[in-house]
């Protein structure tokens, strides 16, 4: 006799749809599972109910697609799963019991997680974002209730203030202090804006936190808007986050529905209400003014400060912008009180942080650690090291706004005083890391290049002083440097530190004077000896074959886009030298180690 | 390429639209990107007329924002990422080598044949699996040069029925 | 009344004056370039920068309300020195014009560099370079000259209200333009002219016609219409090459486009200097004596043939509220009809 699905046991596999989960196929390995099932309940009685949930960001990327098979208490992992692999589990495990050992997450995987400590990551990775309910089951919007039921904003306030947490956007201003000042600010309407317009380059904690838990984000901007006496907020995302903001507006709508968001909320006289608006590409954005003039419906050129946006903001009304990892903290303050927030980090960094953490290592993805923890330890046993036998060179911390930190201060503690001292910031969060092949001129010109492109043009020395900057830095990556161009790179970065109107300008140096500071033989070493010690700097390489080694194979001819390259067959080949483009194809394609690259 | 008629249609409900919300240059634009591709400049003399904004205005929002279009693109998209991460993994090669394969001279051009429109992108968000190619914003993990060409022949192969190139 | 200290000097200044504001009132000097006092403060050439005691980094003083108790440093060595890194940026994205430039001696840019003392700059490399030139009748657009102060933006929003120009896109590619690059086309009113700090936007009739040091100034009162706008006459010899108008009158240095660029009329051959009566069909000069007395006596010959009312009098816009006054007086008094009208009436 069948049973009904109702007395089935339940199993659930949960599958990680972040951007990097969509990318690897998440939703193609769903629908593998799903396909495999149908296929089975053809042939067989299944003794169980398979039910699929998706989830945000679990952090490491670099196995994706990660599943979950959760059946009653034991939940197993899987990595790397493609959507052919779905069939072997449903078969092996799900009907049979026998997990799949060949795809089950190895030590990596715990190590990845060793030193880690979710908070907000936590019901990232394990409830499904597209469902109000799963944040309710996890303790969601028990924050904004206790403080509607107990706490008077100036109570909230204080509560915050003594969490110690300071803003996850880059600057760390205590959000505490910030709020306290809206708080105080002369006007009968407020705003509340979330600044989910994630700029840096090599940093997705906030598409992360809004794709896997959004709830979390719309709960502590309640609770902002609460504490400051604001009605309305404003989510201002970027529109290169689709899903994010597909999310976004689904949890927006789940929670008018629900009776989270609109008039009178949960029995008190607060009313709160969000808007979503999509940043529409540029990077200056991020910056608050910037941000404000386009909610505006403005160009996005910033504003002088005084007075501030919490004093004059949107609409020339007070206005608090928070980032969206520091909102997404907040409901978890609430919850757990100031002292066990505090509790966690150093003494005036508290808290985790969530991190980035790319580039040439093994483990990718996204990390969240308590504050104090040792860059080292970051890199080496989360993150696993570097690829390859490659050395580490140094890791890049804040963007285009942060520096690079090297090999001997890998012990600094992640903290945003310490991590100032190196000439980074702790930044937004990501977290890029370089190995011996990463020439730092370069990279100093990638994001001069960034900024230079991103600079609204209203400031003289933004607009044209990083424009000039590059031109110097280009100009020592191509060979063309000059006595005295170190000097004046210095001089130039400083001045364009202090006199640029916003923090575009005001940090956009900061890559420059960091690798000044730890790699100046590298820069020496263009402009003195015309040479790349990174090996990286196409204009000062000279490839040529090493006749004794090449075994005249023509692979390298075959690869040559120049056609550069020329020899008989089972001859050594030459390199034209006034043809080569130095594009690399023949030092990658030759299996003999015969091209010489200097 | 729309009728005038079928094109203002659009637009006066996209000023509808506009006008229940709080009234934003922006959103217009980006509402009239989503409806018709790009922004032409009929659409731009037309909302000036009827809001009462200069055109100044708007074309100043539209050649701020890197996301707004005053050329139709083409049917396919292809975004190289040349974030942080995708640059030091190698997103610059990629981007030169799909360039050459679709033979257009620089970021943000369309071939003759309107098939494939080519741009660099600033980070995607997807550093985690660097390098990152966006064929029509659908992400695709941890490219190479090589892999990128492939890519794109499959594409025109698509697009043409032939093996192009 | 709010006191503050700028370079040791204590001085008092009304609430919402800004730090720009209450050091110029007492004569001491902060270089500006993007600043005008009619138009909303910027913030963008950052000359203007000044030490605040307790702020950590120097900040413009144009956009900085002045507070009480406030300690200001308008120079000190850290300051010159930013401003000529500023200038220096500023000129190197400049062309080395001055030789040949309409503004050469009347330039803002060109004094502070003076000033500043900058010959050779530390900085070179791209230009913007604009091969396009605005088709427009009346207004120069030399934008290689531009300095992205956006006083010209401000003037034509805030003060004309017709916004015919805008920043256009960013960071290094930022110009000011009209919609899509087009030609201008606009009322013409040159105020952007007026208040372009260097020789980007000049009038196109200025040219080669010479330069200010030559001029000789004349103040006058635009003849167009009754609003009587203050003119400044720029003349050359016995010739008006030029007109603008001082700040410090009743228009406060505004005008339209016919008393900046109407001007051609005053030397043209076909202009009218004396009355012209016709005979036999061909016009011939006449004293005013013979045409005011012509002209009265037709008119008496009508008004006693037909009646007051086959008159009618229309008055002109180019008239004084006083003399348009004499004239309906004259209609309605003396003619006795109400058949009076003035062509700006609508």
């Amino acid at each position: 006799m069948a049973q009904s699905d109702e007395t089935k046991k339940k199993v659930v596999v949960r599958v990680c749809i972040g951007t990097g989960g969509l990318a690897a196929g998440g939703k193609e390995v769903i629908e593998a599972f799903k396909k495999a099932i149908s296929d089975f309940c053809v042939d067989i009685e299944l003794d169980f109910t398979c039910h699929y949930q998706k989830v945000g960001c679990r952090g490491f990327c670099a196995r994706d697609v990660l599943v979950d098979v959760v059946d009653g208490d034991t939940s197993v992992t899987y990595q790397g799963i493609k959507p052919d692999i779905a069939k072997r589990i449903v078969q092996e495990h799900l009907i049979n019991g026998q997990p799949v050992k060949e795809w089950l997450i190895d030590d990596s995987y715990y190590s990845f997680h060793s030193k880690q400590m979710k908070v907000l990551l936590k019901d990232c990775g394990t409830i499904d974002p597209e469902d109000i309910q799963a944040y309710s089951k996890v303790g969601g919007y028990t924050g904004i209730r206790k403080i509607l039921s107990t706490m008077t904003p100036e109570d909230v306030i204080a509560e915050i203030k003594a969490s110690g947490i300071r803003g996850r956007g880059g600057a760390g201003f205590p959000t505490g202090v910030k709020w306290e000042a809206c708080r105080k600010a002369q006007g009968d309407v407020k705003y509340i804006v979330c600044n989910a317009d994630e700029g840096d380059p090599g940093a997705f904690m906030d598409r992360s936190i809004i794709e896997g838990n959004p709830h979390s984000v719309i709960e502590g901007m309640m609770i902002a808007a609460y504490a400051i006496g604001a009605g309305l907020g404003y989510v201002y995302i970027r529109a290169e986050y689709p899903a994010a903001v597909e999310r976004l507006k689904l949890a927006i709508a789940q929670a008018h529905e629900t009776g989270h968001l609109g008039k009178g909320l949960f029995g008190s006289d607060f009313s709160f209400d969000l808007r979503i608006k999509l940043g529409a590409g540029a990077f200056v954005c991020g910056e608050e003014t910037a941000l404000i003039a386009s909610i505006e419906g403005e160009r996005g050129m910033p504003r002088a400060k005084p007075p501030f946006p919490v004093h004059r903001g949107l609409w020339g009304r007070p206005t608090v912008i928070n980032n969206v990892e520091t909102l997404s903290n907040i409901p978890y303050i609430i919850r757990n009180g100031a002292s066990w927030y505090s509790s966690i980090g150093t003494d005036k960094s508290k808290g985790t942080k969530v991190f980035a953490l790319t580039g040439k290592i093994r483990n990718t993805g996204l990390i969240e650690v308590p504050m104090g923890i040792r860059l080292g330890e970051i890199i080496y046993d989360i993150g696993g090291g570097i690829i390859g036998d490659k050395k580490f060179k140094a890791v890049q911390l804040g963007g285009p706004s942060g520096g690079c930190i090297p090999d001997h201060l890998l012990d600094t503690p992640v903290t945003y005083e310490d991590i100032v001292r190196t000439g980074a910031i702790v930044g937004s969060g990501g977290m890029v890391v370089l190995d011996e092949t990463d020439c730092m001129v370069n990279i100093a010109k990638f994001f001069l290049e960034f900024t230079q492109a991103e600079s609204c043009g209203k400031c003289v020395p933004c607009r044209i002083g990083t424009k000039r900057l590059l031109e110097i830095l280009d100009r020592i990556t191509r060979g063309l440097g000059k006595e005295g161009d170190i000097e004046l790179l210095e001089a130039l970065c400083s001045d364009i530190k202090v006199a640029s109107l916003c923090g575009l300008g005001q940090t956009a140096p900061n890559p420059v004077l960091s690798t000044l500071k730890y790699f100046r033989h590298e820069y020496e070493a263009h402009i003195k000896d015309k040479k790349c010690p990174a090996k990286a700097c196409k204009d000062l390489l000279i490839y040529s074959i090493l006749e004794d080694i090449c075994k005249g194979c023509g692979v390298c001819k075959r690869a040559c886009p120049a056609g550069a390259i020329s020899g008989d067959k089972k001859k050594p080949h030459k390199i034209n030298a006034d043809l080569c483009i130095r594009c690399g194809a023949c030092f990658d394609v030759c299996k003999f180690n015969s091209v010489n690259r200097e | 390429m729309l009728e005038e008629k079928d094109m203002n249609d659009v637009l006066d409900r996209i000023i509808a639209k506009y006008r229940e919300d709080e009234g934003n240059v922006i959103f217009l634009l980006q509402e009239t990107q989503d409806a018709l591709g790009y922004i032409p400049e009929e659409a731009v003399a037309y909302f000036s007329k009827k809001l009462d904004i200069p055109s100044s205005r708007f074309y100043g929002v539209l050649t701020f924002y890197s996301q707004f279009h005053l050329k139709p693109r083409g049917k396919n998209i292809l975004s190289v990422c040349c974030g942080t991460a995708c640059h030091v993994k190698g997103g610059t090669k990629i981007a030169e080598r799909i360039q050459r394969d679709l033979g257009l001279a620089s970021d943000g051009e369309t071939t003759e044949d309107g098939k494939f429109t080519f741009e660099i992108v600033r980070c995607v968000g997807a550093c985690s699996i660097a390098p990152v190619v966006l064929v029509n914003n659908k992400a695709h993990a941890e490219m190479s040069a090589d892999s990128a060409s492939k890519l794109v022949t499959e594409l025109k192969k698509k697009e043409t029925g032939v093996g192009a190139k | 009344m709010i006191k503050l200290m700028i370079d040791g000097k204590t001085l008092s200044v009304p609430d919402g004056t800004t730090v720009l504001d209450a050091a110029r009132r007492f004569h001491i000097n902060i270089p500006t370039l993007c600043h005008h006092p009619k138009l909303t403060p910027f913030g963008g050439c950052r000359l203007c920068l000044v030490e605040i005691k307790g702020i950590p980094r120097p900040v413009t003083s144009c956009t900085t309300p002045a507070a009480e108790g406030m300690e200001v440093t308008t120079t000190s060595p850290n300051l010159e020195s930013l401003r000529k890194t500023v200038l220096e940026l500023i000129l190197s994205d400049h062309p080395n014009d001055c030789m040949i430039c309409e503004r050469a001696g009347d330039c803002t840019l060109q004094e502070l560099a003076y000033f500043y003392g900058i010959r050779k700059n530390r900085f070179s490399g791209e230009r913007r370079t604009y091969s396009k030139r605005d088709g427009n009748p009346f207004i120069e657009r030399d934008m290689e000259k531009c300095i992205l102060c956006g006083r010209c933006v401000k003037v034509c929003d805030e003060v004309e209200g017709v916004a015919a120009i805008d920043f256009a896109y960013r960071g290094f590619k930022s110009k000011i333009c009209p919609p899509y690059e087009k030609d201008l086309n606009c009322e013409f009113c040159g105020q952007c002219v007026a208040v372009c700090p260097t020789g980007a936007l000049t009038g196109k009739a200025w040219k080669q016609r010479g330069r200010q040091k030559d001029v000789r100034e004349v103040d006058t009162t635009c003849a167009y219409c009754g609003c009587g706008c203050s003119l400044t006459l720029h003349v050359q010899g016995n010739e008006v090459i030029r007109v603008t108008s001082r700040e410090d009158t009743l228009n406060e240095g505004w005008l339209c486009v016919k008393g900046r660029f109407g001007y051609n009329f005053i030397n043209s051959p076909e202009r009218l200097k004396k009355p012209l009566i016709r005979k036999d069909g061909k016009l011939e000069e006449a004293s005013w004596e013979t045409a005011l007395d012509y002209v009265a006596g037709r008119l008496k010959d009508v008004r006693d043939k037909y009646g007051p009312n086959a008159i009618a009098g229309l008055s002109s816009a180019r008239c004084t509220n006083e003399e348009n006054y004499l004239f309906q007086k004259f209609i309605r008094g003396v003619i006795g009809t109400n058949n009076v009208d003035h062509c700006a009436r609508y």
